[in-house]
C-alpha cells in the first residue's frame, strides 16, 4: 500500500488543501490530465467529481486512476444516485484494491437536475448509511447483509460532505455528529460565502467537540464570471450566496480582481477559524487560478510528511 | 388514493387511430382526481364523437380495480364492448390492466398517467405521500414518511440541497425534512434526531401478489 499523503498531513495537523478537478465530459483524457497536472503542488488531494450535477462525464473511478498514474493522490467520489448498495460495496473493495483510499461518499444531486432527467435515480442508501457502510466494510469485515468479507478488507479514509448553509441550518450541526457517528472522518463543506453564518456553525462545531473528531475542510470558491455568478446564485442546488456578496461581486469594475480578492478574504479568515483542517477549492471552469490563490494566501509551497 | 392525471386528448386519439371506442370510468381515485369519473367518461364521449369517433358505449367501475364486481358489472354491457374496437380507460393503470385481463382481444387504452399515491392536500393539489415501499418504516418519523415524500428517500435528514425549507429538485415543493424535524424537535425527541436509520428493506416492494 502506498502512504496516503493526504491523510498524513491532516493527521500532522498542516492546513491541507484540496482541489476538484472535474472529469471531461467525453473519454480523451488529456486536457483533464493537464488541467490537474498545472496543479500539481498547489494542492495535496484532489477530487475526481461523479457526474456532479447529474451530468454525464467520465467516471470519477477512471478519473481518479489517471491522475494516480500521474502523481496526484486522488479523491475519489462516490454518489447514491446511481449505484445501488452492490454496486457501492463492490466499487470500494475495487478502490482500494487499486490504492484508491480517499473516497467520499455523497448522497448526489438528483438527476432531475442534470442532463439526463429522464434516467430512473436509485437511492437505495442515503450517504449517512454509506458511510456506516464503508466504515463496516473497513472495520468489521462485513458487508452489509452481514456476510463476512473474504479477502481483504478495503483500506480506506472516509469523507463526507457537509452544506451548512441549508435548511434547517439548526439541524446541520446534528446531522453532522450523525456523520461522525456513522463513520466519517474528513468533512469537505459547501462552498462558504456567508462567513457569519459559516463561523457560527464552526462555533457550534467546537461547542459539540467535532473538530476533534473530523477533518474539516471549508468549501472555496473563486467565481470567475458574472455569469457564474447568476448560475451558483439562483440554479446550483445548495449554494448560498448572499446578496451582499452578489452586489459586491456584480458591481465591480474589474470582476476577476473583486473575485480573487474576495476570495482570498474569504481564506483568510478560514485559516483563522479554530477546527479548520484546510480549505477544499472548487473553482468551476477556472482551475487555473489555483496556483495564485494558493500562493496569494501564504500557503505555498505545500508541506510534506515528516 | 391514487393519483392520476389526464393524458392530452392528442395522444389518446394518438393512440386510438381507427376504430370504435367504449369508454370506462371509475368511481373511486379517478372520480376524485377529476379524471374518470362520470362528468369526465362524459366529456370524453363528447369529444370522441365531436372528432367523428363512434362510441360503443360506456360505463363507470365501482371500482375499476375489484375485478370480480368489474366483470358483474359489466355483464349487461358485453354487446356493446364486443362491438368497439378500442377500451378507453379512464381509471389508474390498475384499472386499466383489470380491464384487460377481462377482455384480453380488446385493444385497452389508458387515458391517463398514474402518478402517486398522495392526497388532496386542498381542492386541485395532489401531493405523493406514500412509495409502497413494502415494509413501513413511517413510524420512525412521526408517520411523515421521507421514502414517499423525499425525492431521495433521505432516511437519515435532509440532503445539503435543501434551501429556506424547500426541496433542491423544485422551489415549490416542501422538503419533508422540515415538518419531520420540526415534529421531532416539538416532541422532545432528541434521542430520534440522532438515531442512525438502517439501510432499507426493499425487498417487499417486489412482491407482486398476495394471498390472504
Ligand atoms: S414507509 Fe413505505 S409504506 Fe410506509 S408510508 Fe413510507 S413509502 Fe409508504
Ligand atoms: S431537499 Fe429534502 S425533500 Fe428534497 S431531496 Fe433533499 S432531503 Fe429530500
Amino acid at each position: 500500500m502506498q502512504s496516503n499523503m493526504f491523510q498524513e498531513l491532516l493527521k500532522q495537523n498542516d492546513f491541507v488543501i484540496t482541489a476538484e478537478v472535474g472529469p471531461p465530459k467525453g473519454s480523451d483524457p488529456i486536457k483533464f490530465l493537464e488541467k490537474a497536472s498545472h496543479l500539481k503542488g498547489y494542492a495535496d488531494a484532489f477530487n475526481v467529481t461523479d457526474n456532479q450535477t447529474a451530468v454525464v462525464r467520465l467516471s470519477s473511478f477512471a478519473g481518479s486512476i489517471l491522475l494516480q498514474r500521474n502523481g496526484l493522490q486522488p479523491i475519489l467520489q462516490m454518489s447514491c444516485r446511481d449505484r445501488n448498495r452492490i454496486a457501492l460495496q463492490s466499487d470500494i473493495l475495487g478502490a482500494s484494491a487499486l490504492d484508491i483510499t480517499n473516497i467520499l461518499f455523497v448522497t448526489g444531486d438528483h438527476q432531475t437536475m442534470g442532463n439526463h432527467p429522464n434516467a430512473k435515480g436509485v437511492f437505495d442508501i442515503d450517504s449517512i448509511q454509506l458511510i456506516q457502510l464503508a466504515k463496516q466494510l473497513r472495520d468489521k469485515g462485513l458487508f452489509q447483509n452481514g456476510e463476512e468479507i473474504k479477502q481483504g478488507r478495503p483500506e480506506i479514509f472516509i469523507g463526507g460532505v457537509c452544506n451548512p448553509f441549508a435548511t434547517p441550518y439548526w439541524y446541520r450541526i446534528q446531522r453532522l455528529e450523525k456523520k461522525a457517528d456513522a463513520g466519517a472522518e474528513f468533512i469537505q463543506t459547501q462552498s462558504v460565502f456567508d462567513i457569519q453564518r459559516f463561523a457560527s456553525f464552526m462555533d457550534m462545531v467546537i461547542e459539540q467537540g467535532l473538530h476533534k473528531r473530523l477533518f474539516i475542510l471549508a468549501g472555496i470558491t473563486p467565481i470567475k464570471s458574472k455569469k457564474m455568478l447568476d448560475r451558483m446564485k439562483y440554479h446550483v442546488p445548495g449554494v448560498d450566496i448572499p446578496d451582499e456578496i452578489y452586489t459586491r461581486l456584480a458591481s465591480a469594475l474589474d470582476f476577476v480582481h473583486e473575485s480573487i480578492t474576495l476570495t482570498l478574504d474569504l481564506m483568510e479568515q478560514i485559516k483563522k477559524m479554530k477546527g479548520i483542517s484546510g480549505v477544499h477549492i472548487t473553482a468551476l471552469f477556472w482551475e487555473d487560478i489555483i496556483p495564485l490563490l494558493v500562493k496569494e494566501s501564504g500557503c505555498y509551497p505545500r508541506p510534506t510528511i515528516d | 388514493m391514487i393519483v392520476t392525471r389526464k393524458k392530452s386528448f392528442e395522444d389518446i386519439i394518438n393512440a386510438l387511430g381507427a376504430g370504435s371506442v367504449y369508454i370506462l370510468g371509475c368511481s373511486q381515485c379517478a372520480t376524485l382526481c377529476r379524471t374518470g369519473g362520470e362528468k369526465e367518461v362524459l366529456e370524453m364521449k363528447d369529444l370522441l364523437e365531436q372528432q367523428k369517433i363512434s362510441v360503443t358505449g360506456f360505463f363507470i367501475l365501482d371500482p375499476a380495480c375489484h375485478k370480480k364486481n368489474s366483470k358483474h358489472l359489466l355483464r349487461n354491457e358485453l354487446q356493446n364492448i364486443e362491438q368497439s374496437d378500442h377500451l378507453l380507460v379512464l381509471a389508474c393503470g390498475d384499472g386499466l390492466q383489470v380491464v384487460s385481463s377481462l377482455f384480453p382481444k380488446k385493444h385497452a387504452i389508458s387515458g391517463t398517467d398514474t402518478l402517486f399515491l398522495g392526497a388532496e392536500e386542498k381542492r386541485g393539489v395532489f401531493t405523493k405521500r406514500c412509495h409502497l415501499c413494502g415494509t413501513c418504516i413511517a413510524e420512525e418519523f412521526n408517520g411523515l414518511c421521507p421514502i414517499g415524500q423525499c425525492p431521495k428517500h433521505m432516511l437519515n435528514g435532509p440532503c445539503g440541497g435543501s434551501m429556506n425549507g424547500y426541496c433542491e429538485v423544485s422551489t415549490d415543493y416542501p422538503c419533508i425534512w422540515e415538518f419531520i424535524l420540526e415534529s421531532m424537535a416539538n416532541r422532545g425527541q432528541q434521542k430520534n434526531l440522532k438515531q442512525f436509520i438502517k439501510p432499507h428493506n426493499w425487498k417487499e416492494s417486489f412482491v407482486c401478489s398476495l394471498e390472504e
